[in-house]
């Protein structure tokens, strides 16, 4: 699937394994929880590379002691009304500190991108026919947030405190 | 009363720029129904039984003259000429096109109104106690938080797609006029020991299928963390909230199921790592700032004795006149449940007039209670007798605040997608049956709630006496509950039995006011007496020789 990161298309480095299927020789891979915590020291010992996927119904406290060795976490939406990985991505970033890529994958909407990017996702697993263009313009519609999230973004009430040059 | 900034004035702008874009899409086919739903029930758009629905938020109940000017005009020129008030403070408009939304939208942006967030799986409108920054028993208004809460929770990035929708009210004051304990989460002002002034935070209560009065989460949240200790409250539902049952997602199963001590717990573990990281707190200068806006009218110094007037005026003043906190002033109630009226609806012609009479007595605002009424919060009292005699001209004046004939109703059938039977019929037959004024207040303050589904949208569980309409084999029925109570001896009221046929459900509700007429003691209401006489002297009158139970 094409990748968004940092706002274009990318190469994607890595590859999801489902579990009980054999590793690719090269790339980085991405493995379910019970995986990666089944095999993460084999993992972290032969590949520079690693990734977890967490389902929407797993809380990414489970990888805080191994956060810094991971270069992706990819939070599946099964469904895009299921909210839950909007927590994740938060949690990740403002309570885990974690630096790496936090990539969406799954049904999630155009619609949602600007939230997702707001609470710490970094790259969009998309449709084939997705454009760049829309990227852009959903992460431009809302130019204003309320309330402070994962993303830095100066919030209302700190633009009213010092607003920015006409 | 709060003003848009630039910012909040750009936010809106955008949010609209956006739905007009998503409304194209739906339009265009690009997104399907299925896609589109979320998207438009964050902007209050229901499709409904016959078209689409437009629900309008009113924060905090609070309106001013323009802004009803500019309900009466959307209801004139977008639907049929009239609006429905809710039980959750918004307007609904039901007869709008959805190629009309975004314009509709545009023109409340206006007046600073908007529709964000009165749907979907969010946090909705804010609500507050209509009587906030007026009454007498009031500890501090309460709209400045609700405002603060409004702003944090629009278009939260991580709450947008919550299990299920969440309600959040405010109060004031040891009176309970919001229905606080029904609601997912509600904020009440409290004073402590030290006589400082914080948050008493309940959760978990609702009405619907499973109705359940929230608990204390937070005994005193210090007014800096509130913020804080909400998103932790959200956090906590948004990952453990129930996904797998529509009927189960809402916040009052999970902290059931937990209970309090644990729901606690949870709660207190995010609320430490939150406030500690420190971005959420509410500076006092912040507050402060947003206290300002809700500061109340220069109250003059006035005689504070009550004008005489004829007996219809003096009926009024006996129910829809409540006390003030300012000496010379009153709370004057509009009741919108004319004797066989709609419950809640006004039309065009009446929103005008109210707003043409609030210019006329400088009443700088107007309120929308969540029983459907209106509210004008800062009356001179020696007012008082003009502004009745010109809300009687205008059909606006009937003198039933809390009494039988204030009934708060949903939709029903008439309109709502979800109703199993219809509420307006039933609310007008019962207004009908009991209008005589004499009986009315002989029966003193008796609070009849119907809805027209098990999702209680007409807070029948909470009804001193309360109808909830089903569907029996195709036939509509009702079924009567006694004994709930929306304030802050809050209840779930008691299933009676089998339900009712239609042409049985007015009778039936005779006869137990009758029973609480012969039964009660001086001066006791009907719940009172409810509840030291229980169920059963009312069951047994209620399920009469000339009527029988539906099966």
């Amino acid at each position: 699937m094409p990748l968004i990161r940092n706002g274009a298309f990318v190469e994607d480095r890595f590859f999801f394994v489902p579990d009980g299927k054999a590793f690719p020789d090269e790339k980085g891979v991405i493995v379910t929880l019970a995986r990666f915590l089944g095999e993460k020291e084999s993992l972290f010992a032969h590949r520079a590379l690693v990734g977890v996927r967490l389902a929407s119904n797993e809380n990414p406290a489970a990888l805080k002691a191994d956060l810094a060795r991971l270069s992706v976490v990819a939070l599946e939406f099964p469904k895009f009304r299921d909210g839950r990985p909007f927590s994740w991505a938060r949690m990740l970033r403002t309570r885990f500190g974690y630096a790496g890529e936090v990539r969406a994958t799954g049904d999630f909407l155009y619609d949602q991108l600007a939230f997702m990017a707001r609470v710490g996702f970094d790259a969009w697993e998309v449709r084939q026919d997705f454009a760049l263009e829309d990227f852009r313009r959903a992460m431009g519609e809302i130019t204003l947030a309320y309330q402070p999230a994962a993303d830095g973004r100066r919030t209302v009430r700190e633009l009213r405190s010092f607003p920015l040059s006409p | 009363m709060y003003r848009y900034d630039e910012f909040d004035a750009r936010f809106v702008k955008e949010r609209i720029e956006q739905f007009r874009g998503q409304v194209a899409r739906r339009l265009s086919g690009e997104l399907a129904e299925d896609q589109f739903k979320p998207l438009r029930l964050m902007n209050g758009l229901y499709l409904q039984l016959h078209a689409y629905m437009l629900r309008v938020a009113i924060p905090y109940g609070t309106l001013r003259a323009e802004q009803l000017r500019m309900l009466a005009h959307i209801a004139r020129q977008y639907d049929k000429g009239y609006g429905h008030f809710t039980t959750r403070q918004n307007i609904q408009f039901n007869w709008p096109r959805l190629v009309d939304a975004p314009d509709i939208l545009c023109e409340l942006a206006t007046v600073e109104m908007h529709a964000i967030q009165t749907s979907g799986n969010c946090i909705r409108n804010v609500t507050a106690d209509h009587f906030a920054g007026a009454a007498a028993d009031e500890i501090e208004d309460p709209r400045p938080i609700a405002e603060i809460i409004r702003q944090w929770s629009s278009l939260h990035p991580e709450f947008s797609f919550l299990p299920r929708k969440f309600k959040i009210a405010v109060s004031g004051s040891p009176n309970d006029r919001a229905a606080l304990k029904f609601h997912d989460l509600a904020v009440e002002i409290v004073n402590n020991d030290a006589g400082d002034i914080g948050y008493r935070v309940y959760v978990g209560g609702g009405m619907g299928r499973t109705p359940y009065i929230g608990f204390v989460v937070g005994d005193f949240v210090a007014k800096k963390d509130i913020l804080s200790f909400l998103e932790a409250v959200m956090r906590v539902y948004n990952e453990e909230g129930r996904r797998d049952n529509l009927f189960k997602a809402r916040i009052k199963i999970l902290a059931h199921a937990l209970g309090p001590e644990e729901m606690r717990r949870r709660v207190g573990i995010e609320f430490d790592e939150i406030r500690n990281s420190g971005t959420l707190a509410l500076p006092a200068e912040e507050l402060a700032r947003i206290e300002a806006y809700f500061a109340p009218p220069a109250f003059e110094r006035l005689s504070d004795e009550m004008p005489e007037g004829d007996e219809d005026f003096t009926n009024w003043l006996s129910t829809n006149v409540a006390a003030h906190r300012a000496p010379g002033y009153a709370i004057a109630t509009i009741s919108l449940k004319p004797i066989g009226g709609v419950p809640g609806d006004a039309t065009a012609e009446q929103m005008e007039a109210v707003a043409d009479l609030m210019d006329r007595f400088d009443l700088s605002e107007i309120r929308v209670s969540h029983e459907q009424n209106l509210v004008l919060p800062h009356v001179r009292k020696r007012d008082l007798p003009s502004i009745h005699a010109r809300l009687k001209e205008l059909g606006l004046a009937t003198p039933n605040a809390g009494l039988v004939t204030d009934i708060i109703s949903c939709p029903g059938l008439d309109y709502c997608d979800l109703a199993n039977a219809r509420s307006i019929p039933i609310a007008q037959k019962i207004s009908e049956r009991f209008a005589d004024l004499s009986r009315q207040h002989d029966i003193g303050e008796l609070k009849i709630k119907i809805s027209g589904c098990i999702n209680a949208c007409g807070h029948h569980h909470a009804g001193h006496i309360g109808i909830l309409g089903v569907d029996k084999k195709g036939v509509e029925h009702y079924q009567l509950q006694l004994g709930g109570s929306g304030a802050e001896d809050a209840a779930i009221g008691e299933i009676l039995g089998p339900a009712f046929g239609k042409d049985e459900i007015v009778d039936a509700v005779e006869r137990v006011v009758g029973a609480y007429l012969n039964l009660r003691a001086p001066g006791e209401r009907f719940l009172d007496a409810y509840r030291r006489l229980g169920v059963t002297p009312f069951r047994n009158v209620a399920y009469g020789e000339d009527l029988h139970a539906a099966y």
